[in-house]
């Protein structure tokens, strides 16, 4: 990734000569320039979590959001280019919608992840055309089983029990990999979830952000949406709890 | 040409003047029909096949006009074979039930078409659903159709049960059918029948002759 283009790397339509898609490459760049985002497991659903970076202090609260309902049952939170990133949410909600519409049942995530991983898979194929500029994480609780999936924006799409994408990508993995995943319930880790997020926010570089929380789980009944209050209340003082028990024992280590 | 003007028959469509039927049973369904096709008063096909493989697990019951049911089942059983390649497994019923519905109902003003569709997925077990002409549809855990159906009403209110066995429920659809085909002068023949399960389906056809018999004779 470290070297340049030279020349190959003005069309997603052309190869370099070691093969490799630069346009692509540098689209995988644009989602690291944003807030980390996470999706976890749990024994009874998924939670996504998302750093929201605040770019101005008189933005509202609710501007920008990074978790978005795709269907009732499906949702989706990305990193990324946000105007991109709605683009994909604008694919995913029409082709929910149109299954819906064809066949009488809410669609299963497998098949929307197919199908909306083909459509920037496809994007990354012609010269007057640019890649996606964001990595989606695509999440739902179907037949009392949780399901997710991420889409890069080479279109390539994997299924997880735990992902993170965004700025701090590899620190929050490393955070995630600690948890155990598929076993602990959502209450519980929306909390983990939070924790993670506020850990690896990078105070020097980036001053404000807010949290966001969502989940689909068995206490939503299987639908996407914010967690409640109460819920957000608790994970937001764990975490800041444990941010704070963090910078302690770190004093006293001096 | 006399000929082709006094008998009607010759250019009447072939129509399932029928009597079929679907029951839901605990751990599957149970679907049957009659044999008979009719040309007017003639009869077409005194062994005709009107219990139609959808998928592996999604059969449908055919009334009405032979050949728009055989050809919107032809192509529902080709979308869900799409369908169930793209997504890696078997449709579900209630998909495979809307389906169906989409055609009859987008096209209800050129079709002659009253449909049952029932199968066994792992999600909701054994399922019924009932397209009538017009195109609506509805989940019942006993259906019934055709001419023949009008008669046996009754019958069906009556004896029906929830979570049957698969015996009783088999014996339930012959006794229904062979009632229905003695009071209805277009359906007759031989009863067919189809068990579907989370095993597929096991087919079994009752012979004229080994029709159950009520208090006539």
């Amino acid at each position: 990734m470290s070297s340049i283009g030279t020349g190959y790397d003005l069309s997603a339509s052309q190869f370099s000569p070691d093969g490799r898609v630069f346009q692509v490459e540098y689209a995988m760049k644009a989602v690291e320039n944003s807030g980390t985002v996470i999706g976890l497991k749990g024994s009874d659903g998924i939670i996504l979590a998302a750093e929201k970076l605040i770019l101005s202090k008189l933005h509202e609260p609710s501007t920008n959001q990074r978790i978005f309902n795709i269907d009732k049952h499906i949702g989706m939170a990305f990193s990324g280019l946000i105007a991109d990133a709605r683009q994909i949410v604008q694919i995913a909600r029409r082709e929910a919608a149109e299954y819906r519409q064809q066949y009488g049942s809410s669609i299963p995530l497998k098949y929307l992840n197919d199908r909306v991983s083909m459509y920037m898979h496809a994007y990354t194929l012609y010269s007057a055309i640019r890649p996606y500029g964001c990595s989606v994480i695509l999440a739902s609780y179907e037949n009392g089983e949780p399901v997710m999936y991420t889409i890069d924006p080479s279109g390539i799409s994997y299924g997880n029990h735990g992902c993170a994408t965004g700025k701090a990508k590899q620190s929050a993995k490393t955070e995630i990999e600690k948890l155990k995943l598929g076993q602990i319930p959502c209450k519980e880790l929306a909390k983990e979830a939070a924790k993670i997020i506020y850990l690896v926010h990078d105070e020097l570089k980036d001053k404000n952000f807010e949290l966001e929380l969502s989940w689909v789980c068995k206490d939503s009944n299987g639908y996407h949406e914010r967690v409640p209050e109460v819920v957000f209340q608790e994970a937001e003082k764990a975490a800041k709890q444990a941010m704070e028990a963090d910078s302690e024992s770190d004093t006293e280590d001096m | 040409m006399v000929l082709e003007s006094d008998n009607d028959w010759m250019n009447a469509a072939h129509s399932t003047g029928t009597s079929i039927m679907a029951a839901e049973f605990k751990g599957g369904v149970v679907i049957g029909a009659d044999s008979r096709t009719t040309t007017g008063a003639y009869i077409a096909n005194r062994v005709t096949d009107k219990l139609t493989k959808v998928t592996e697990h999604i059969y449908c019951c055919r009334s009405g006009s032979a050949a728009d049911t055989q050809a919107i089942s032809d192509i529902v059983s080709y979308h869900l074979g799409f369908h169930g390649m793209e997504l890696g497994e078997e449709p579900l019923v209630e998909v495979g039930a809307n389906v169906f519905k989409e055609l009859c109902y987008n096209y209800r003003d050129s079709l002659m078409a009253g449909i049952l569709v029932a199968g066994w997925d792992k999600k909701k077990g054994g399922q019924v659903y009932s397209i009538p002409i017009g195109g609506m549809c509805v989940r019942q855990s006993v259906s019934i159709g055709g001419s023949g159906s009008s008669y046996v009403y009754g019958y069906v209110d009556a004896n029906y049960k929830q979570d049957m066995t698969q015996e009783e429920c088999v014996k339930f659809v012959t006794n229904t059918l062979a009632l229905a085909m003695s009071r209805d002068g277009s359906s007759g023949g031989v009863v067919r029948l189809g068990i579907i399960s989370e095993k597929g389906i096991e087919r079994k056809v009752i012979l004229g002759t080994e029709l159950p018999k009520f208090y006539q004779e």
